[in-house]
């Protein structure tokens, strides 16, 4: 299959929550592609908007405590427009998601198959019996290695992988052709992570469904992804292919996390911290560059008034001017001496 | 499941021990003997001696304790030295009167607080969300005799539209008007021990519903585009319940403790009402058998607490 036109089209999408009466940016100003057949990896630290993004497609912000504008385009259909009841026609049939937490995301009351088969309940005609045997099919292709079993258990009878495994089967029950998994690897251990991703992956390439896979975990990227948005402060700071990123890393956000991550070779050397911290969504910054304040020596004049995205290369986007001369202090101090 | 509830059932039998041996030294330590008050002032304490020693009160505490149990097995729990009546016909009398009073209260109590706490929990901030949690908060501040009195006097004596005393008028004579005429007298305790009852219910569940409103496993319902309503339906309602039905076992016991007042401020003929007069007499055989049962009804109403809980909540059945 073709990789098709974008078939979610996230334009300038801005969601603002709700604090003390009033509203503060969780993310501004998203423009995001995905398409068919590919896995398209957020990346960003804790607190940066790569879950309100999520929920934001998925439609699930309370709409009393946030304020949405934009729009997402979703097979054409804005689904920012759309209401509760129409929303539902989308979510679990369309879109699946999967979420973080594989303990807390199961109702601890209700069996396994209960859990699975409710979603066919809204969003297909099948008999009982059909959706006994696809709850079956389902937790066999997720990995389950006795269906029948699993299927009359409760989550708290399953170890975190295997919850984790439910959760992917009901996210993919109705072959949605859009996935997002909120971290789906982040409370297993790295055995379990890695069969998991490749559960994704299988899923993919079955489906040819569209995967947007948030993470903080670069070594995740690196395996799976095929494109990689990074996002800092509720901006996406860089896109582009995961070759383009971690071969060519331009913005120095995107530096910072490479260089923050331990590399075989030189085990001994400090790690490298990236100064400060996301600021809160009260105290961001209006305008110019978010990262700016945590790279304090690079003089202002290298960063843009309102930042906007460039090109570096095709399918590359960076944003602001920064990244042009930008050089780490302790680099910037040996290049001096070499010369 | 069975077996977790046969575990439990087995664990009473200890308690049950102790707690009567409790009860039996605990009645032996009040301070007074059944007969000084109820005899002629001017009777012979050699006599007062002699009956004493005929009831076996001068025996040691374990072999009166024996003596006790052996009888308690044969269904004897003595004599009420006040009434001059066999102690079990003259609870039995009393307990269907507190039956029908608790049994009527509690089902009043689940019926007005069940639709309270939910609703409150889902328009969490808005108004009738606000004046329940009013109504809660003033209900809970009130002294439950307070409450009691205060009712008595505006609905029983100001618009006299209850009676204010007793069980049952006694110009009922068909089936139909004893029905009728039991239930009368019932209703206003009920309605006034319902409405003390709600408040924890009511504050329980409506946390419950809201933090259910918030989990994880609702935003995953909701992700699997379950309509608003059947969220509701399948995933908050049953699982904000959990805390309410392990509640239930002991709002029994709560109940059971509220009769006391309630009897004691309508006049009453119940198990609570005994209980207060026979104290007042030293009434010892009463107050022993009471408090055994109440004991016993406490236990009950924990054991009740941990089957429903054990069948609702399939976390903490073994296997």
């Amino acid at each position: 299959m073709e990789p098709t036109a974008d078939f979610l089209n996230i334009k300038d999408v801005s969601t603002a929550f709700k604090i003390n009466g009033h509203y503060y940016d969780a993310i501004t100003h998203v423009n995001l592609q995905v398409h068919h057949d590919e896995i398209l990896a957020i990346v960003g630290e804790s607190g940066c908007g790569k879950t309100t993004l999520a929920t934001t497609i998925m439609g699930l912000q309370d709409p009393s405590e946030t304020k949405i504008t934009g729009e997402i385009d979703f097979e054409g259909t804005n689904l920012l427009a759309l209401n509760d009841d129409q929303y539902n026609q989308y979510r679990g049939a369309k879109i699946g998601m999967i979420f973080q937490d594989p303990l807390s995301a199961l109702n601890p009351l209700k069996r396994i198959e209960d859990q699975i088969s409710e979603v066919m309940t809204y969003h297909t005609t099948l008999t009982s019996d059909q959706k006994h045997q696809r709850v079956l099919d389902l937790l066999d292709q997720v990995g389950i290695v006795d269906p029948k079993r699993t299927a009359r258990q409760f989550p708290h009878e399953l170890s975190g992988g295997m919850r984790q495994r439910v959760i992917i089967a009901i996210a993919i029950a109705c072959k949605p052709d859009l996935i997002i998994a909120d971290e789906p690897t982040t409370a297993l251990d790295v055995t379990i992570q890695a069969q998991i991703l490749d559960v994704l992956r299988a899923i993919q390439q079955e489906n040819h469904a569209g995967i947007i896979l948030i993470t903080h975990d670069l070594g995740v990227v690196a395996e799976t992804a095929d494109r990689v948005a990074v996002m800092y402060a509720g901006q996406i700071v860089e896109e582009g292919s995961a070759q383009q990123i971690f071969d060519t890393p331009e913005h120095p956000y995107t530096r910072s996390l490479l260089r923050s991550m331990p590399q075989r070779g030189n085990e001994n050397d400090d790690l490298y911290v990236i100064r400060g911290n996301v600021p809160s969504l009260q105290k961001m910054p209006q305008s110019g560059d978010r990262f700016a304040p945590r790279i304090p020596w690079v003089p202002a004049s290298a960063h843009e008034a309102n930042p906007t995205m460039h090109q570096v290369a095709p399918g590359h986007l960076v944003r602001c001017t920064c990244y042009r001369n930008f050089a780490f202090p302790d680099q910037a101090l040996k290049e001096g001496r070499a010369q | 499941m069975w077996k977790t509830i046969l575990r439990r059932i087995l664990i009473m039998v200890p308690e049950v021990i102790i707690l009567s041996i409790l009860v039996f030294l605990l009645a032996k330590a009040m301070p007074g003997d059944p007969f000084t008050g109820s005899i002629n002032p001017k009777a012979d304490p050699a006599q007062l001696h002699h009956l004493m020693k005929l009831n076996g009160l001068y025996d040691p505490w374990y072999q009166q304790y024996w003596h006790w149990v052996v009888h308690l097995f044969h269904g004897n729990l003595g004599q009420s030295y006040q009434y001059q009546e066999p102690v079990t016909r003259l609870i039995a009398g009393r307990a269907t009167n507190t039956l029908w009073l608790t049994g009527f209260s509690m089902i009043l109590t689940y019926a007005l607080a069940l639709p309270m706490g939910v609703f409150a929990g889902r328009h969490e901030g808005k108004l009738p969300d606000t004046v329940i949690r009013v109504y809660t908060y003033v209900t809970y501040c009130i002294p439950f005799f307070v409450i009691l009195v205060l009712g008595i006097w505006i609905f029983g004596y100001v618009f006299g539209w209850f009676p204010t005393t007793g069980s049952i008028s006694t110009n009922a004579t068909t089936w139909l008007q004893t029905i009728g005429s039991r239930f009368y007298h019932i209703l206003l305790p009920a309605i006034l021990g319902a409405l003390f009852g709600t408040v924890n219910i009511v504050q329980y569940l409506r946390s419950e519903v809201i933090d259910a409103k918030r989990s994880d496993y609702v935003r995953t319902a909701r992700a699997k585009g379950v309509p608003r309503k059947d969220i509701y339906r399948h995933h908050i309602f049953r699982n904000s319940l959990l805390p309410i039905a392990a509640f239930a076992g002991y709002s029994i016991t709560g109940l059971l403790n509220g009769s006391i007042f309630t009897e004691t401020v309508f006049s009453y003929p119940g198990m609570g009402l005994l209980f207060v007069n026979s104290i007042s007499y030293r009434d010892y055989t009463v107050i022993t058998a009471l408090v055994l049962i109440y004991g016993i009804l406490n236990l009950l109403g924990t054991l009740l607490s941990d089957i429903i809980l054990t069948l609702v909540d399939p976390r903490i059945r073994i296997e």
